[in-house]
Order: C-alpha cells, then structure tokens, then sequence
C-alpha cells in the first residue's frame, strides 16, 4: 500500500540531513549556498539574507545555474522544511549533490528566532518602463538601477556644472540627491543653468532645482540645503553621502572640501572650467590622489579668474557637468573604468580630450595620514599659512 | 590667464634640452609669464602643474628633465570655476 502525504515527507526527512536556523545562522556568508525552493511570491515577501531563489517546480533545470558545483554544501528552505526536505532528497539521490541539507522549520522557525529577513527588491511597473533604457545594457542590469535608486549623492553648486549634473542624475534615477547652494536665480545665469528658467529668477537655486528634479523623476528626493559651505557646517553637511559633486566656483571651498571629504572617506567627482576649458578628476580618498595632491597650494587672487569675472562658454559647463554625472553612475554601478588618478583635459576650441596622471604625493599634507588626524582647525588651510600669517605680523 | 601672457595662443614653440631652458625660452619670449610660473626661490610655483605627455615632472626630474625635439609640454594652472 502507498504511503500517505505525511507518511511519505517522514520518510523523507529520515534520508536526508536537517539542520537547524541557528546552524544556518552561522553559516551564512561563510560559502554555503543557501537556496529557497518557494514559489515567486513567496520568495517576494522576504527571504534568507544571500539566499538565492529556485522555486522546486524548477528544480532540476535551474539548480545548476546556481550551485554549480555539486561538491559544494547546499542548504535549502521552504516556508516551514517539508518542500525543501524534498527538493534535498532530489539533490542528493537523483542529482547527485553530495552535502545537500534541509532547513528545519523552514522560514517560518527562522523568523520566530528572531532572525534578519532581506526584502527583494522590486521595481514598479513605472519604474520597469522608466528606466528599461539602463535595465538593458548589461553594465546596469536591474541591480545597477537598484544600486541608483538607493544611492546618496551630493551636488555642490546648482549652477554651471550642478544644473546638468542634476538634470540627468535625477533622470537616472539616482534615489537621493542633495544640493548646496545658497545662491538665488539671475538671469545672467540662464545662459548655462539649464534646470533654472526665466519664471524662477529670484528664486533660491535650491528651490528651482527640486521643482525641476520632481516634475522630471517624481521617485527621487531632494534634500536642499540654502547655505553656504564653509568650516562650520562642511562636516554637518558632507557626512553620510556616499559620493559628492565638487562644482564649487572658488578655490578655498575646493580644498575645504577634499580635506573634509578625505577625513570622512568620500569619494567626490570634480570638475573646474574656465572660457573654452573644462578638467575633471575623482579624487577617491586613499585610493588615489586627493585635490591636494594635485595642485597643494591654489593661485593668489590675480591668477584665479572665476567664469563671473572672465565668462564661460554656456555650453562647457553641460559638458563638463554630464562627465561627471557619467563618472558618478560609474562609481554606483562599479561599471568601467573611473577616472582615478587621471585628470581629463577638455579644450572645447580645439574639440580634443586629453589627460594626464596625477599621483599620490607621499608627503601630501591631508591624504597621507590617517583620517581620523586631520583636525577641524586645519581644514581648507593652505601649506604655508601660517608662515604666510606670520610673516605678515 | 596664462594664454593672455602668450597673445591668447594655445601652443607656443620653445626649444631648450630640459624643462627648465624650455620654461626659461618661453618666458624671455613672453616676459608676463614669468610671475605666474615661477616663484621668487626660481622654483615652479605649487598651482601650476607641468607634465612632460602625460607624466607630472615631479615624479621625472623636475625642472632638470629632459625633453626631445618633438615632446610636448603641457603647462597647467589650478583651475576653480563652476
């Protein structure tokens, strides 16, 4: 006579080797693939963290694709251990899978031990159609737009470099976006600011950029701040972004800011223009060159000209502003190769692209100690200043 | 501010077996250049960065490197404009 349902899973589970959540605890990151035989649904509602997910109707054609290697140790689960005792049972006696183990009480005894559930990530179906452009190239795939969706991203400056850099970091979804300025609308900066417009002018620049970022990509959020970065809120302002956007259009800000950024461990994206000419570097603290290595003291008043002073080609800001929205997604997505101790050289007059290496200096005042050394008191000061205050009395 | 000194040229000629002849040809030919590339100690100044191609001459050998007939120097303020 056939054995019962019940009877039948007890035989089963006789077979095969259980093992229990707290075991699995232990194990999980240790090289152990984890596998959850629940059906889609299921799988959606949260699942084992670094679990990967065959639904048992799919078994036998899709194991393969995700434990190769029939030495390695297996532990399936299900909602409470019937269903994954049966996919081990197959693993083991059909397919040959040589250490194959079956969660007790599955999902459900894992959650009562108090254990951490991961979310899928999903997208809407908006979400699906809106970025279906990225999902498709393969460097971004649904986990690079994931990656974007959740990214924090700072922008210094919602002026020349900021207004493009916005525009299209927003477009691409980048999750958070945050903007430091604290500037209003004029209209002699319409010429390049292209996410402001001429019914904004006298606006906060802040104010302008999230309207134009929510009417272009409702699913990201602005964080404004209407300041002024200086030594006071830097720190404040800088901590807990993951990447930040230098546009700043003066040079004590600049080193302000690399000095802040390489003692938090920042990556930031900068770029400086001036006529017909653009640069662009990441400076990625301790990976590769800070600002400082580059250029570790800045000109006196007469050698800086700003684009107020001596102008700027409208367009060179866009260009230069989307090279660096292009290096942040890079960084996001881990696609490519960033621009890490290169400095690009754009002359939009002679339409060429050049670069040149830039090191790490050894004896870098900032980014050859240890970040938790550099002082409030010393950032965004120059080498010499304090031989250059004393000597002046 | 540099192309300024220069007669807005974006390429200037100067011949000269190191850098610094090189730097020193450009200057008696343009004079204004002078404040901006050197130092009162004779030394480039720390926000202008020269490169030799594509490599900083201060990992060559500074104002002492050699340079060919055909090389390039490439002569680079810090620039702050946003």
């Amino acid at each position: 006579m056939s054995p019962s349902g019940a009877e039948f899973i007890r035989q089963v589970k006789a077979e095969i080797t259980e093992t229990d959540p707290r075991d699995v605890h232990e194990l999980i990151g240790n090289g152990v693939a984890i596998v959850d035989v629940r059906e889609s649904d299921e799988w959606a509602q949260g699942h084992l963290p670094g679990a990967k997910h065959v639904p048992r109707g799919y078994l036998e054609s899709r194991i393969e694709g995700v434990v190769p290697d029939r030495s390695q140790r297996v532990i399936l689960y299900c909602a409470s251990g019937n269903r994954s005792a049966l996919a081990a049972h197959t693993l083991g006696h059909d397919l040959g899978y040589e250490h194959v183990e079956s969660m007790t009480g599955g999902i459900t005894l894992w959650k009562d031990r108090g254990y951490e559930v991961e979310q899928p990530k999903t997208f809407t179906a908006e979400q699906r159609e809106r970025y279906s452009r990225h999902i498709l190239i393969p460097e971004i795939g649904e986990s690079g737009q994931h990656k974007l969706l959740e990214a924090r991203v700072l922008l210094l400056g919602a002026g020349g470099l900021g207004s493009p850099t916005a525009l299209y970091l927003a477009a691409a979804g980048v999750g958070t976006i945050g903007i430091v300025d604290d500037d209003v609308v004029d209209l002699s900066n319409l010429q390049r600011q292209v996410i402001h417009n001429t019914a904004r002018i006298g606006v906060p620049k802040v104010e302008s950029a999230e309207e134009t970022i929510h009417a272009l990509n409702p699913d990201v959020t602005v964080v404004p701040y209407q300041t002024r970065l200086d030594a006071s809120n830097i720190m404040e302002i800088i901590e807990g972004w993951d990447i930040i956007v230098d546009g700043v259009d003066n040079f004590p800000t600049r080193y302000l800011l690399n000095d802040a950024s390489v003692r938090l461990q920042i990556p930031v994206v900068s770029a400086s223009i001036l006529g017909f000419d653009g640069q662009l570097s990441i400076f990625k603290p301790y990976a590769g060159p800070c600002y400082r290595c580059l250029f570790p003291e800045p000109p006196p008043a007469e050698f800086a000209p700003s684009c107020g002073a001596n102008g700027v080609l409208g367009v060179l800001p866009g260009t230069m502003g989307l090279l660096q929205a292009t290096e942040v997604i890079k960084l996001i997505v881990g696609a490519g190769e960033p621009a890490i101790g290169r400095l690009l050289l754009y002359d939009a007059l002679a339409a060429t692209l050049g670069e040149v290496k830039v090191r790490r200096d050894p004896e870098c005042p900032i980014c050859s100690r240890d970040p938790s050394s550099i002082t409030d008191e010393e950032m965004g000061v120059f080498p010499d200043y304090e031989a250059f205050c004393a000597a002046a009395g | 501010m540099l192309r300024a000194s220069v007669g807005g040229a974006r390429e200037v000629e100067a011949s000269g077996e190191t850098v610094r002849e090189v730097l020193r040809g450009l200057i008696s030919a343009h004079p204004a250049t002078e404040s901006q590339l050197f130092g009162g100690d004779g030394e480039l100044n720390r926000y202008v960065n020269v490169y030799l191609g594509d490599e900083d001459i201060r990992v060559l050998d500074g104002l002492d490197t050699a340079v060919g007939a055909a090389d390039t120097l490439v002569i680079l303020p810090a620039m702050a404009g946003g």
